[in-house]
């Protein structure tokens, strides 16, 4: 019942309300046209936005056993959201201690496997760099009120926000929790007030549009960063993706991402690459986010040789390799390359940018920015595929590294055909030339957003916003940068396809296929057998020359009369 | 030595011309679709040629089970046996001698229905080349019943080289003896034969007069 009381989806109104000059700008504005200012988010898509025609979304899930707009706990009123989370955990009494246990209020994660420590509080990527020191700008996503700085209180679960996952209302909106620089405000000038306790009455599961609002826009735009998660995904049809197909099974995310006590399964730091426990009775495992945990590790149906052979595949190759055939497909482009050493043009004094790439669904996207550099974009990508065992090994701001030993891996992993934990994985590929700190030969944290003198994103100085990022965070700099080229990998999971549009064989059982850089293994066609082939190749070919040159012979001995082999008739 | 006369006997049995033929179909078919597995050509798509190729497999291991059956049961494994006598008589025949109109040196008889060039080169192709195959294929087959092995990928590889390795030898086989049909008294003289299973062959008296009390259908004239 919680999704017919949703008029409209959370971030629609989240980044409408944020950026309406710019959402209009966007609509008017030729694809190259240039835009004054630095603003972030007027290429994220507006395709998520509800409209009056949406088919009603099938309710899947039955509705509470309680109506929160009874409770007079909720009526408010309520000024602000940590005075809504206080009448939230007065109810839900443990519901503060679990979910500060979790990667959504540390964005911290330590590696049971490589010991690393993960996570936004710490890692650098190859998109903005860092949310280390720009919190008051990243932390938009993180669900706590008032991130900034360092001061924040991690203990105090007053600081918990709990809207932002349980609006239903599509009302509800956050801001940064610092201001940037002046020509960053207009970006969140002009919202509607929030009406506190009409959202905190109307709390639910989260669905699709809750964990889209951040989710959805990481990177710093829709569907910049993974590829398989874009707001196309708010009303999917069946052909991008059959599982959140809003007409169909209309799954939300947590149909999936199955978890207890507000931790939740499927990060992509340790991933399960290879479920070989398939699905579990009642009672048993639940918190997991594999295909096999609802399909099984023999999922095609039926008992003849296809089946068979298919289902010969699973132990070797994840699901995702032949079901999501290219990512991107929703009309809602990814980016695929970008360049920082170009960031800080001005067009006089004043920051820009140019869309110059016009997506699937129409709208246009920037392709450079002052504040960031040049990019490109992709759409129905094909992945790159590699065994891939789940344990994701990242280069961290105190990883040094070699510059000269090809691209930095932002992350990296194993995986092996000879590896019995690993299977052919899809990714997406993320290249990036960003500074890093030439003396030391480490990644850098860039003071990017703040109100200062010394954040880059308004004096365009790389220099001076490492130098000042790296003091701040007590990291050595050795006082000169440079730029370096980096890859991230971004394993492929989302936007499954129906089952006709999976991979045909040929796909990758092929010279040319899908997999040809894959090696050290046999795959039929494929894979030839080199000077077999060749012998092979010759004794076939000498055989035939040998009967066509003595066919010859004696069909010339027969014309000679010599022989009277040729004439048929006996 | 007994007097021998010419006869137009049935040499071939139904069943072994049924043999024959659908061995023939089998072979071309997993010769198409096997290499077209290989990347070798790509007139079917990969999917259907892994349906073909394994079903006409299949198919072709249970007629060589029931032949081996009915040669080793009716005593016809006796024509495979390996004899070089002749030999070299053949092979010059059919290097030099067919080109001169001279006659072939072996004269079938229903004891030895093949010279022994083809007897050998029978031989090569039932204990050799279809076993590698039929052998390595199972094997690659069921290639999921042991995958779980260590090394079972280089595993693969060596199974998928032999089974390649051997095909090439049959593919060849196939070709000199499509062409050795052509080398009867007319171009199309063994097809026919090895489709009405008459030939005329030197039959003794004693096997005439056992023909005649025990298969006077097999005596054509």
């Amino acid at each position: 019942m919680y999704a017919n009381k949703r008029l409209v989806d959370p971030a629609a109104w989240l980044l409408a309300l944020l950026f309406p000059t710019l959402l209009i700008l966007a609509d008017a504005h030729a694809a190259a046209e240039i835009e004054r200012g630095i603003n972030e988010y007027a290429d994220t898509s507006q395709s998520h936005l509800k409209s009056p025609d949406d088919p009603p979304a099938v309710v899947r899930v039955s509705s509470s056993t309680a109506d929160h707009a009874e409770f007079k706990e909720l009526q408010g009123p309520f000024g602000s959201g940590p005075e809504v989370t206080k009448a939230c955990l007065g109810c839900h009494n443990e519901a503060g201690h679990q979910f500060m246990k979790g990667i959504h209020w540390t964005w911290e994660y330590q590696h049971p496997v490589t010991g690393q420590t993960l996570g936004k509080k710490h890692l650098v990527n190859n998109f903005c760099t860092n949310a280390r020191g720009n919190e008051g700008m990243c932390a938009q996503c993180h669900a706590g009120y008032g991130w900034k700085d360092d001061s924040f209180d991690f203990s105090d679960q007053g600081n918990i926000d709990c809207l932002v996952c349980h609006d239903a209302t599509g009302s509800y909106y956050r801001t940064p929790n610092s201001q940037g620089n002046a020509a960053c405000s207009v970006m969140f000038e002009g919202k509607q007030p929030i009406d506190w306790a009409k959202v905190a009455q109307s709390v639910a599961l989260p669905d699709r549009s809750n964990c889209g609002t951040c989710h959805f826009y990481g990177g710093g735009g829709d569907g910049v960063k993974h590829g398989d998660m874009d707001s196309s995904l708010k009303h999917p049809d069946k052909a991008l993706d059959v599982h959140m197909d809003a007409q169909g099974l209309n799954f939300s995310c947590t149909e999936c991402h199955q978890g207890e006590g507000h931790q939740w399964s499927g990060s992509r730091y340790n991933m399960d690459a290879k479920d070989s426990e398939g699905t579990g009775k009642p009672g048993q495992r639940r918190q997991v986010a594999t295909c096999e945990s609802c399909h099984g590790d023999t999922p095609h149906p039926g008992n003849n040789l296809k089946a068979v052979k298919l289902n010969g595949h699973t132990d070797r190759v994840a699901c995702q390799t032949c079901h999501i055939p290219t990512f991107a497909r929703g009309g809602v482009a990814t980016k695929t390359d970008w360049d920082w050493r170009t960031a800080g043009k001005l067009k006089d004094g004043e920051g820009f940018k140019l869309k110059e790439y016009t997506q699937g669904n129409g709208e246009h996207r920037a392709t450079y920015k002052s504040i960031k550099g040049d990019f490109k974009y992709g759409e129905n990508l094909k992945p790159s595929y590699a065994w891939f065992d789940g344990v994701m090994n990242y280069t961290t701001i105190d990883t040094k590294f070699d510059p000269q030993a090809g691209p930095v891996k932002i992350n990296s992993f194993n995986g092996a055909y000879d590896d019995p934990a690993s299977r052919i994985w899809p990714f997406k590929q993320m290249h990036t030339t960003q500074p890093y700190d030439k003396g030391n030969n480490t990644l850098v944290y860039m003071h990017l957003w703040g109100d200062d003198p010394d954040s880059f994103w308004g004096n365009y100085d790389f220099g001076r916003a490492i130098k000042v990022g790296m003091e701040r965070n007590g990291k050595p700099y050795s006082g000169e940068h440079g730029f370096i080229d980096t890859v991230s990998y971004w394993p492929i999971t989302h936007m499954v396809a129906p089952k006709e549009q999976a991979l045909a064989c040929a796909e990758c059982h092929a010279k040319e296929g899908r997999l040809s850089e894959l090696n050290g293994f046999y795959m039929p066609g494929r894979d030839g057998f080199g000077w077999l082939d060749i012998l092979g190749y010759m004794a076939v070919i000498g055989a035939l020359l040998v009967a066509l040159g003595h066919g010859m012979v004696r069909i010339v001995m027969c014309k000679k009369r010599v022989t009277e082999h040729c004439k048929d008739g006996e | 030595m007994a007097k021998r006369e010419k006869h137009a006997v049935t040499i071939y049995t139904r069943y072994e011309r049924f043999w024959h033929w659908t061995q023939a179909l089998l072979i071309f078919l997993l010769a198409f679709t096997g290499f077209g597995l290989h990347g070798t050509h790509h007139l079917l798509p990969f999917s259907k040629a892994v349906m073909l190729h394994t079903f006409a497999a299949i198919a072709l291991i249970l007629l060589w089970i029931f032949t081996t059956f009915w040669n080793f049961t009716t005593g016809n494994w006796r024509q495979f046996l390996p004899n070089t006598k002749g030999l070299f008589a053949v092979i010059r025949y059919y290097a030099w001698g067919i080109l001169f109109g001279e006659d072939h040196p072996h004269k079938k008889t229903l004891r030895r229905k093949q010279n022994a060039l083809q007897g050998l080169a029978y031989l090569t192709f039932m204990v050799l080349i279809g076993p590698a195959l039929w052998l390595t294929g199972i094997i690659y087959l069921l290639y999921d019943l042991w995958n779980e092995i260590p090394g079972a990928a280089n595993g693969l590889f060596v199974v998928a080289f032999l089974h390649t390795a051997a095909a090439f030898l049959m593919v060849t086989f196939v070709i000199i003896h499509i062409y050795m049909t052509t080398t009867g008294k007319t171009p199309l003289h063994y097809i026919k034969t090895m489709i009405s299973g008459v030939e005329r062959v030197e039959l003794t008296e004693v096997e005439r007069a056992y023909l005649a009390e025990e298969h006077p259908e097999r005596l054509k004239e």
